[in-house]
């Protein structure tokens, strides 16, 4: 396996989740199209830990478990949001809430 | 590079990666899309293993699939009425949306793969297959005792942030 193997799954992957936040009509399913490109870009640094740098240094896999935290932080607060707008609006379509007022 | 059949197992998890990533994108019904949610990062829990990345791998499958992926089916069963799970007829201006977000997709895609199998930094760098020492230990070190102390005290009280944010955007307001 060579770095350009990870590279390429971790490029699909972002794409895939660029795709999702392109067009998905849920905001459920845009938050996994987010997950996705967050795991993208954990692989990435993953991978460039293993790669590029001596094989002692760990430091890309301790930036990708951060990668990690943020990701669940994002995730619950994403999720609260939704659940406030639903209570709001009665629907979680992001062309349908556009109601800035309190 | 030789077949063998660890070559066959990273193919395999590559391969199901990006085919669970590639349902979670396009099916409509979102509790189906979740559940292939689960498989994509179980692949990409396997890949970490490849990376020779023990720790990581155990995170993710904590983390990502014990927590995060609960999180979203409650979201999606908090959030839909039984009829609203699957998207309903796609519209005019949502198949134009579709067809215009590809296009970007894959411009973006294309460009990746340009870059990616251009940059001679990157090339020519295989696994030599040497056996690295358990990383949870130095990882432990590094964190708590070395140069990522700072960043991993910032990142907990983010996260005391955001459970407080959290707790506080949705629950139910209470007017006396």
């Amino acid at each position: 396996m060579t770095l350009q193997h990870y590279l390429v799954i971790s490029a699909i992957l972002f794409t895939l989740g660029i795709f999702a936040v392109l067009t998905r009509r849920n905001a459920i399913s845009i938050l996994m199209g987010i997950e996705l490109i967050l795991n993208s870009c954990n692989l990435n640094f993953a991978a460039f830990s293993r790669f590029m740098t001596p094989p002692e240094d760990i430091s890309g896999q301790i930036i990708a478990i951060f990668g990690i935290v943020l990701a669940a932080a994002e995730a619950a607060v994403f999720l609260a949001i939704i659940l406030a707008i639903y209570r709001e609006f009665g629907s979680i379509r992001p062309n349908e809430v556009d109601t800035l007022r309190g | 590079m030789e077949f063998t059949l660890k070559t066959f197992i990273f193919y395999g998890f590559a391969l199901m990666t990006i085919a669970s990533a590639l349902v979670v994108v396009t099916v409509r019904n979102i509790v189906h899309a979740a559940f292939s949610l689960m498989v994509t990062l179980f692949g990409v829990a396997g890949l970490y293993v490849f990376l020779q990345a023990d720790f990581l791998a155990a995170t993710q499958v904590i983390v990502y699939v014990g927590g995060i992926l609960v999180l979203i089916l409650f979201g999606v069963m908090m959030t839909s009425g039984h009829f609203e799970i699957t998207t309903h007829v796609k519209s005019h201006a949502e198949r134009w949306q579709i067809l215009l977000g590809g296009v970007v997709s894959l411009a973006l895609l294309m460009l990746l793969l340009t870059v990616i199998a251009n940059t001679p930094a990157w090339k020519n760098l295989t696994d030599d297959g040497t056996e690295l020492p358990p990383t949870t230990e130095r990882i432990g070190e590094l964190i708590l005792n070395g140069q990522f102390l700072l960043p991993f005290e910032v990142v907990s009280v983010l996260l005391l942030v955001a459970l407080i944010g959290a707790a506080l955007i949705s629950r139910k307001e209470v007017r006396d």
